[in-house]
């Protein structure tokens, strides 16, 4: 008989194991579901995950994954602070849009200046933009005691409503005939997001994403904050009495995770997305959840998570366009490497016992 | 600098090219990139048809891939990229949103040929079509006008873009010379297809008491939720919806991209492919009206189908004046037709449609 038998302290080796097993299941089973689909499945599994990097077009794919992992490692890094705090911004995705808006706005209220002091102005504006979208819940919760999960969630559909005003309305491109969208941010000098390497794929939101990373590993393990940060998740009574004030850290950490996401999507908006436009967004927000957790919450784990979700999206894609696989498959795994990681997780602080074993 | 990336491209694509032209018996790759899922029932559905009549016409002499549910946006552009590099000669983008990435794309591989569905930028490597479905609509509109008990009809709206707003335009021209008494309620749901949205919407309407909803958006979410509603008339978008029929789907607008698709992917085999820019309706056959259900009376129909023919011979267009804009300021004299200019770039309502087109 099977039994669960509760670590005295969360184990370190499975800390690090689990996000790989949790990976290896994935492609266990997406390989089965491959086969099912009627898909060599090693061929399939080896399509998403390895063409990407080594193929005949790698040199075109890998500039993307920067493109596809930076704003999913830049909000990611941000929301970890908050989750490893207890601190559940859910609505990374309402303040990536706000990001985007409030940076387009602050830029396009120039146009058209040819100066590249426009561009630092907003990058400001759009991680205020985001900063200010996460205070609302964070306020919310310090002040009034609402749950900040269902408050950044709902504010997220906001963010959508207020983007396709947006879009149609106050920086639709008056020369775009009346179509809806804004003005191209990336054929504009002057706040154009380009690789600063030609055909690297490196722009500015991937070099933010680095800092980030470097940033929050340093503010983890060497600064008080970071300490403050365990603690409080670990036990928030102790926190209280180490002298942390709970109100001052739920404001800390919703501000910071979205800064961070207001951030990617003003890169996003000045760079690979261009405009502000109806569906600017595409879900960067929600998927850096998974990426937080596939991290498991740790800055240079969060890296590498980055990377492999990204993977998935353009592996994904290039097994739809060569190997005609539905994208609902795709879909499917990667929902399946989010319900593996949450499931193995039980290993890192059970242990199993086959047995009877002595009574508990 | 960026040209590195542009040459290898180039060089690329030009060494695909040359490769297929040498080698006769090189397949010719069609691709084509799509909005929603090809289970949609609708828009993609459609265009999905139009891939395997290629296949079907061709069989061995082409290669046709796709990709679904591509996002409108930097992901489209990517698509688009790695179907190019991975040898296709001909891409159909087939959603209004893919208009920049298709020619930034298309700027890339200038061997490649892009065809943009719905847009309006073209390049030499670039065609732009689309289908007059309006003239579909003016069809819908007669028979709404002539079924609605409560002369309420829904309309279910996707973006304010100018294809959007000429088909609630051309509908309430033709509801309202029937019926003076109608009223039209539109919800803009800001979505091509999106099952949950369009059944809110559709369900809205319905309490708001139409009786008949249209829905310019391409799941048969709105059909499902009239049929549960019961005495509620709804068409068919995009593709037939047969299912839904005999009602409360009384009759449907089939977008039928085969021939195009299949001209267009001729063309390329010969070598006789230029970027043009096509806009075809009931005529050709690439706007066609589903059956009309025996739920609508006999009259009714005979007049539908006198509409639909003389549309087809091109003696009657839906935009015919005398025709006044929203705040009743003159337009169309009588007698007039539209301009190509006030077609394409239709903002504004005509008069008699309330509300106002989402600034």
């Amino acid at each position: 008989m099977l039994r669960l038998e509760k670590r005295p302290q969360p184990s370190r080796a499975w800390t690090f194991a689990t996000p790989l097993l949790a990976v290896a299941l994935t492609m266990v089973f997406g390989g089965i579901l491959f086969a099912a689909l009627g898909k060599n499945p090693i061929g399939v599994i080896r399509t998403i995950f390895l063409d990407p990097l080594f193929s005949e077009f790698s040199w075109f794919y890998r500039p993307q994954l920067l493109i596809k992992g930076a704003p999913l490692v830049l909000i990611a890094i941000g929301l970890s602070f908050g989750f490893r705090a207890g601190i559940w911004n859910i609505g990374a995705e309402g303040q990536y849009i706000v990001g985007a808006i409030c940076g387009a706005a602050a830029g396009l209220a120039l146009y058209p200046a040819e100066t590249r002091l426009i561009f630092p102005l907003m990058v400001l504006a759009g991680a205020l933009g985001g900063w200010a979208w996460a205070m609302i819940p964070g306020v919310l919760r310090v002040k009034f005691g609402t749950n900040e999960i269902l408050v950044s969630l709902m504010l997220v559909y906001v963010a959508e409503q207020l983007l396709a005003s947006m879009a149609l309305g106050l920086l639709r491109n008056p020369d775009g005939l009346g179509f809806p969208g804004s003005r191209n941010l990336a054929q504009w000098s002057s706040s154009a997001n380009n690789e600063l390497i030609a055909g690297s794929g490196m722009h500015w939101g991937v070099v933010a994403a680095f800092i980030a990373v470097i940033f929050a590993y340093v503010a983890l393990s060497r600064h008080i904050f970071g300490f403050q940060v365990k603690l409080s998740g670990q036990s928030p009574r102790a926190a209280t009495f180490a002298g942390i004030n709970p109100g001052r850290l739920i404001l800390i950490c919703m501000g910071l995770s979205g800064a961070l996401a207001g951030l990617a999507g003003l890169f996003e908006v000045t760079g690979p997305s261009g405009q502000i436009s109806i569906d600017f967004n595409v879900g960067y927000g929600f998927t850096a959840i998974i990426v937080a957790f596939l991290g498991r919450l740790h800055p240079i784990g969060i890296l590498l998570a980055g990377g492999l979700m990204a993977l998935t999206y353009i592996g994904g894609e290039i097994a739809q366009s060569n190997l005609g696989l539905p994208a609902a498959a795709i879909q499917m795994l990667q929902g399946m490497l989010l319900f593996f990681l949450l499931a193995v997780d039980v290993l890192t602080n059970y242990r199993i016992r086959i047995g009877q074993g002595a009574a508990a | 600098m960026k040209l590195k990336t542009l040459l290898t491209s180039v060089a690329l694509a030009a060494g695909l090219a040359t490769g297929a032209a040498a080698d006769g018996h090189e397949k010719t790759k069609v691709g084509f990139v799509y909005v929603g899922p090809i289970g949609d029932g609708g828009w993609t559905y459609e265009h999905h048809q139009g891939l395997l009549a290629v296949e079907e016409e061709f069989g061995d002499q082409v290669e046709t891939v796709y990709v679904e549910s591509v996002p409108e946006g930097a992901d489209a552009e990517r698509v688009m990229t790695q179907m190019a590099l991975e040898g296709a000669d001909l891409i159909f983008t087939t959603s209004f949103g893919y208009m920049d990435p298709t020619i930034n794309v298309a700027a890339k591989f200038p061997d490649v040929k892009f065809e943009h569905a719905t847009g309006f930028k073209r390049a030499d490597n670039v065609s732009t079509y689309s289908a007059r479905f309006y003239e579909g609509r003016a069809v819908q509109g007669h028979i709404a006008g002539r079924m609605t008990e409560s002369n309420i009809i829904g309309y279910i709206a996707s973006f304010p873009i100018p294809e959007v707003v000429r088909g609630i335009n051309s509908a309430y021209i033709h509801a309202s010379r029937v019926n003076p008494d109608v009223e039209f309620k539109i919800i803009w749901v800001y979505t091509w297809f999106d099952p949950a949205k369009e059944a809110e919407a559709a369900n809205v309407l319905i309490e708001q008491g139409a009786d008949i909803v249209l829905q310019h958006t391409d799941s048969t979410a709105p059909q499902a939720a009239a049929q549960a509603a019961g005495g509620v008339y709804t068409f068919g978008q995009a593709s037939d919806m047969a299912e839904f029929g005999p009602e409360p789907r009384i009759s449907s607008i089939i977008d039928n991209w085969a021939p195009y698709y299949i001209e267009r992917t001729q063309a390329v085999i010969d070598g006789t492919w230029v970027s043009e820019d096509t806009f075809d309706g009931i005529d050709t056959g690439m706007v066609e009206i589903g059956e009309i259900s025996d739920v609508v009376p006999a009259d009714v129909k005979a007049e539908a189908l006198a509409l639909i023919e003389s549309m087809r011979t091109g003696e009657y267009h839906p935009f015919t004046g005398p025709l006044n804009k929203q705040d009743g300021s003159a337009w169309l004299a009588e007698g007039e037709v539209i301009g190509v200019g006030d077609l394409l770039g239709m903002n504004f309502y005509v008069e008699g449609v309330s509300g106002e087109i989402p600034q």
